[in-house]
């Protein structure tokens, strides 16, 4: 004992899909620090608001990262439509709602299976994919893409949804709330599941809290946070509460997340049923100016779009701040004390999007 | 049927894409699209692994880990670019940080297009990768890349 290791772990390595470097400094198996080095997909996309117009920004915003396209895009939106004080019609906003909680399941569903990965559950793994092709299908039917939507626009959406596309993408999405539950059965009770993540990778309510970690990460810690309850596009309108887990654990994460699924459903379900009939943009002109700050909860957290416009046709500051940036220092924090070969366990339990955060 | 179109191995690496292709891409190998059944594997190892998935424009940072994994891998080696930016820099190409595609740092032999590149689009560059092997393979010794990345 004494005797310190440094295990580095990426930038390319098996169980990241993502390049992140982490120095795992170790005393026999046991991790005494791990420090991230990072840098691997940063692009500079924020200084292109220099260069492409505010509404051709829409198209950089989306590709900010793959996974949680939609709502990037519709932040960047909601911040210019802020600035310009541009009235969103409310159909465009239910449809902002549904196309938001679509990709917060796409976005859950993988997280499932990469998490089952991460303990060698490979089965799980593939049978939380063979469900996410379902919702992309829904995905494609109403927007044309499957992982990047394009359909958010300053002023509104780009593409209605008609009523038979509606009925299909809702009676689809029944068929998927019900094979979903086969698969959070087993991540919830699953004996294998369990012994890998209960009481693994420990985060109390309080550090979780004042780390200043987000979303399903600190929502697991007992903490009720999530920034849809601030009223934003039409969640002010729809029936839904924060799903919270009290153990701070790795299968505390996952609940949270497999919890969301069927929050996510009802909430399309809500959206696609109240649409109030009526245009889906609102023409915007002008140049944006002043500043404005829009916060939306991405699946792995609470997301900042900040925006400053100085009367010209491209913004003069563009800054995001993403939800995976404010759960690293947690990530730190819970590795610590825990065994090498928990490190990918714990490491995916943050749900961590190294492309957003580093843009 | 060649040698390599009976089980190439695949390794995938992300040099600053936006997830997009990268999800795609495991999308390929997951039940709807599954090209495992096919005997492609995906691998974590480069010295495992004949074909090269690379999303991504490349940037400052990643530069020496794409020409290192390109390195490593044995050859003959086939290197498919996945999405606009790996073939371009797309819509990321006036960044101050990426470089404008895969071929500036290391030999590109197929190219995918698409933003996000589909599972069947990717599947379809892996197959004709398979073509660039097995040429590569008859090739005399010394033709074909050599295992040597070209300077940026």
């Amino acid at each position: 004992m004494g005797t310190r290791t440094v295990v580095p772990f990426g930038p390319q390595h098996p169980v990241l899909p993502e390049p992140i470097h982490l120095d795992l400094v170790l005393e026999d198996e046991k991790v005494v620090e791990a420090i991230p080095s990072i840098g691997f997909v940063h692009r500079g996309l924020e200084k292109l608001a220099e260069k492409k117009e505010f509404g051709e920004m829409v198209y950089v915003a989306e590709r900010i990262c793959g996974i949680c396209s939609f709502i990037h895009s519709a932040a960047y939106c909601q911040a210019v439509e802020g600035l310009m004080k541009v009235e969103v019609p409310p159909r465009a906003q239910y449809l902002r709602v549904a196309w938001a909680e679509m990709s917060r399941v796409h976005s859950h569903l993988l997280w499932l299976g990469l998490f089952a990965d991460s303990f060698g559950f490979e089965s799980l793994f593939m049978h939380s994919w063979r469900l996410r092709e379902r919702l992309l299908d829904v995905v494609e039917a109403t927007t044309g893409g499957r992982v990047i939507f394009g359909s958010c626009k300053v002023g509104g959406v780009r593409r209605d949804v008609d009523a038979e596309t509606g009925r299909r993408a809702l009676q689809t999405l029944a068929v998927l709330e019900a094979e979903c539950r086969e698969i959070t059965g087993v991540f919830e009770k699953d004996s294998t599941v369990r012994r890998r993540t209960v009481g693994v990778g420990l985060l109390s309510g309080k550090d979780a809290w004042s780390l200043g970690a987000v979303g399903p990460t600190l929502r697991a810690s007992g903490v009720s946070s999530d920034s849809r309850s601030l009223g934003g596009s039409a969640y002010g309108a729809l029936d839904w509460q924060p799903v919270v887990e009290t153990a701070g654990d790795c299968h505390a994460r996952a609940m949270v997340r497999a919890r969301e699924l069927y929050q996510s459903f009802s909430l399309i379900r809500q959206a696609l049923e109240k649409m109030p009939a009526g245009p889906v943009e609102t023409r915007v002109s002008g140049s944006p100016s002043g500043e404005c700050i829009v916060r939306l909860e991405q699946p792995r957290g609470e997301v900042i779009h900040y925006v400053k416009g100085n009367g010209t046709r491209h913004l003069e500051r563009y800054r995001v701040r993403t939800p995976t940036f404010a759960n690293v220092p947690a990530l730190v924090h819970m590795l610590a004390g825990y065994q090498l070969v928990d490190v990918p366990v714990i490491v995916l339990s943050i749900d961590p999007c190294i492309s957003c955060t580093e843009r | 049927m060649g040698v390599f179109s009976k089980s190439p191995w695949i390794l995938h690496y992300d040099a600053s894409s936006c997830n997009g292709c990268d999800i795609e891409v495991l999308a390929c190998l997951t039940p709807l699209y599954d090209v495992e059944r096919f005997g492609i594997v995906n691998t974590g190892n480069p010295k495992h692994a004949d074909i090269l998935l690379i999303t991504g424009a490349v940037n400052e940072q990643n530069l020496p880990v794409v020409r290192t994994l390109y390195d490593q891998m044995p050859s003959p080696k086939a290197v498919v670019a996945i999405g606009a930016c790996a073939l371009s820099g797309g819509i990321f190409q006036d960044c101050y940080n990426v470089h404008r595609g895969v071929d500036s740092a290391i030999p590109v032999d197929v190219y995918v297009p698409g933003c996000a590149a589909r599972p069947e689009a990717i599947i379809d560059g892996v197959v004709q990768a398979l073509g660039v092997l097995e040429e590569k393979a008859a090739a005399p010794a010394g033709r074909g890349e050599g295992g040597k990345a070209v300077a940026a």
